[in-house]
């Protein structure tokens, strides 16, 4: 403790950390120093200019400042028209379908990924080239050929049968273009790519983790499927993140791809209504803010998801915002501006 | 620190220790040359010998982290990876290797813990989760978590139950680790290196958990370069070197009067002057 309290010149000392000081100034318990330590307690502190960071700043500060203005006052820009139709009823049906997409496909996606991840790292050269195989293939077909292919199953495919192979037994038949509406196209495609991609995230997020974790926990005999979800994975999760949410906000954006099919999510319906009114800008403009807006609210989720996963990984959490905000108030506001209050 | 707990041996369960002419290779290099060790129940064999000798790989496969290639560890009588059924050996499935190793700890020298689990959660992971329905060991959560927090105070650290592994010194990571593998009550513990990754004034901390479980009548198995303590705590001292058992037998025997040219050479440059009698 006594370390705490000795001050040496070349440590700088705050005002808070003087006036927080009770008792006289503490003396160093080393044998007695040959010229007497003058008392820096009482000095003034001048913190070092740094004139390039102000002069950074200001030109920083200008730029954005010359971006808000132009945007709030170019008036072909058409703010009135992008407010109008920004809450539109059939533009938020659209999003809903984004979303619904968005997260149907994205779970899918991520599901069969970890499987394929888990056949790609298992034993078996079957299921291992079976995975492989599978991320090739959807890797490296463009998303709107798989789209199109999918939607035109049935030019290739006449019927969809279950059955047991090679014999007459039969549980169900249909016909493919009744089975793959736009809706199961869009699905089979956007998942079906996803989880190549995710396959490939979790697998490596799944290598990142050391080998002697997998060590420890079989010669403690933990079986295995617990040993993967509750000392792999958990560890796992920090390096498929990051990641897995560029994926998922790149899906989000994807998901318009599926216009081709007809499909009314958020960027075909604003196609099909300006071409109705002409204002193509300001309705790609309600279209990108929606997807901004989106965006925004995953990287929340995504802050939030990644600090419950860096437990223990580094020594002392961060404070989120929000409590930094809150620390704030709590020292500077009240100390300042509502002195009555007890600290 | 030094409650007196229930050791295994006080449950009448034992610790025989059957290594017979053991054979391993990794690729076309042969790190086991047929190596043979017996240890009672309740002994304490400490294992040296120079780098890449096989230590390490001996250890390994006696929890079946490593499959012989020929010979084979009986652990009481019980083959370990292997079920004899007439005059062949099948090889056991995982679910009976697992079980198997829930009778063996293990303490590893870069200590292994799991980092997003908190001391304690470390030490009852494996009690909660990996004694199969009818192991006589298998305790409810409250019990499990009164044991853990039992073992943590045994290693001197029930303060720090909460922590989590990077929040604490490598001297406690390591006793946290102890207490982990004694937490499934084995009667046998292995220690590779405990000490090695240790920085020298954390290195009896550790020391001081194991020569306490020395006593315990827990089996030990330890593989090791603190030739002091090798003295102190062993019954038999076993020398390897290249993939073979050159000699074993009392510590005072082997580390003042041994009989192999190699093992003399050993100790002479690993042992400093003012140590040798
Ligand atoms: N998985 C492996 N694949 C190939 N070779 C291996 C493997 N594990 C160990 N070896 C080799 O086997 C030999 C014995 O290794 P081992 O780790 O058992 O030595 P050790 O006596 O524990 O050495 P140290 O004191 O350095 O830990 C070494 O030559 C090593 O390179
Ligand atoms: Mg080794």
């Amino acid at each position: 403790m006594t370390a705490a309290t000795v001050r040496t010149p070349s440590a700088p000392v705050t005002p808070e950390a003087v006036s927080a000081e009770t008792g006289p100034p503490a003396v160093p318990e080393s044998p007695t120093p040959a010229v007497p330590q003058p008392d820096y307690a009482a000095y003034r502190v001048v913190p070092a200019r740094r004139p390039w960071h102000w002069v950074g700043t200001g030109f920083v500060a200008l730029g954005v400042v010359a971006v808000l203005w132009s945007l709030a006052t170019n008036p072909r820009w058409e703010w009135g028209v992008v407010t109008q139709w920004f809450t539109a009823q059939s533009v938020v049906t659209g999003l809903v379908e984004t979303l619904k997409l968005t997260a149907i496909s994205g779970a899918l996606g991520f599901i069969l990924g970890f499987v394929l991840a888990l056949m790609r790292l298992s034993s078996s050269p079957l299921l291992v080239s079976v995975s492989w195989t599978f991320s090739w293939i959807f890797r490296s077909t463009p998303l709107l050929v798989q789209v199109l292919l999918w939607y035109n199953l049935g030019y290739l495919y006449e019927k969809i049968t279950l059955g047991i192979p090679f014999t007459d037994v039969r549980f169900f038949e249909t016909q493919t273009t009744t089975l793959i509406s736009q809706f199961a196209a869009a699905v089979l495609g956007l998942t079906l790519n996803q989880a190549a991609y995710s396959a490939e995230i979790i697998r490596g997020g799944i290598l990142s983790v050391d080998q002697g974790q997998l060590e420890a926990a079989s010669a403690l005999g933990i079986p295995a499927w617990r040993r993967n979800t509750r000392i792999v994975l958990p560890q796992a999760m920090r390096a498929i993140l990051p990641t897995a949410f560029n994926e998922i906000i790149g899906l989000v954006k994807g998901t318009s791809i599926v216009y081709v099919l007809a499909y009314s999510e958020l960027f075909y319906t604003v196609q099909v209504i300006y071409n109705r009114t002409q204002q193509v800008l300001p309705l790609l403009l309600v279209a990108t803010l929606w997807y901004i807006v989106i965006t925004s609210v995953l990287s929340i989720f995504q802050y939030y998801i990644e600090r419950h996963y860096s437990k223990g990984a580094v020594r002392n959490l961060p404070l989120t915002p929000l409590q930094k905000v809150r620390r704030f108030f709590a020292t500077h506001a009240t100390t300042g501006l509502n002195a009555r209050s007890p600290r | 620190m030094s409650t007196a707990l229930q050791t295994s041996a006080a449950q009448g369960t034992r610790g025989h220790v059957e290594i017979t002419n053991v054979r391993k290779s990794f690729g076309t290099t042969e790190v086991l040359k047929g190596v043979s060790l017996t240890v009672q129940p309740g002994g304490v064999a400490v294992i040296v010998g120079p780098s890449g000798s096989g230590k390490s790989t001996l250890l390994r496969t006696i929890n079946h982290l490593e499959k012989v290639d020929g010979g084979y560890i009986a652990i009481d009588g019980e083959l370990v990876g292997y079920e004899v059924r007439g005059n062949t050996l099948h090889e056991l499935r995982e679910k009976d290797i697992l079980r198997q190793r829930t009778n063996i700890g293990m303490v590893f020298q870069n200590f292994n813990l799991f980092p997003h689990l908190t001391a304690l959660e470390n030490v009852t992971e494996a009690p909660v989760v990996a004694l199969q329905p009818g192991d006589p060991r298998r305790k409810s959560k409250e019990e499990v978590r009164r044991r853990g927090l039992e073992l943590l105070d045994r290693v001197g650290l029930k303060d720090r139950a909460d922590a989590y592994p990077r929040q604490l010194s490598g001297g406690q990571q390591q006793r946290v680790a102890i207490a982990r593998a004694l937490a499934l009550d084995p009667k046998i513990l292995l220690f590779d290196e405990p000490t090695s990754a240790l920085d020298p004034e954390l290195v009896n901390e550790v020391l001081d958990v194991i020569r306490e479980l020395a006593t315990s009548g827990t089996t030990l198995l330890i593989v090791t370069h603190e030739m002091g303590f090798a003295r102190d705590v062993a019954d038999t001292v076993v020398f390897m070197d290249q993939g073979q058992i050159v000699e074993s037998g009392p510590p005072q025997e082997i580390f003042s009067n041994p009989r192999e040219e190699r093992t003399r050479s050993f100790f002479s440059k690993v042992i400093e002057p003012a140590f040798n009698i």
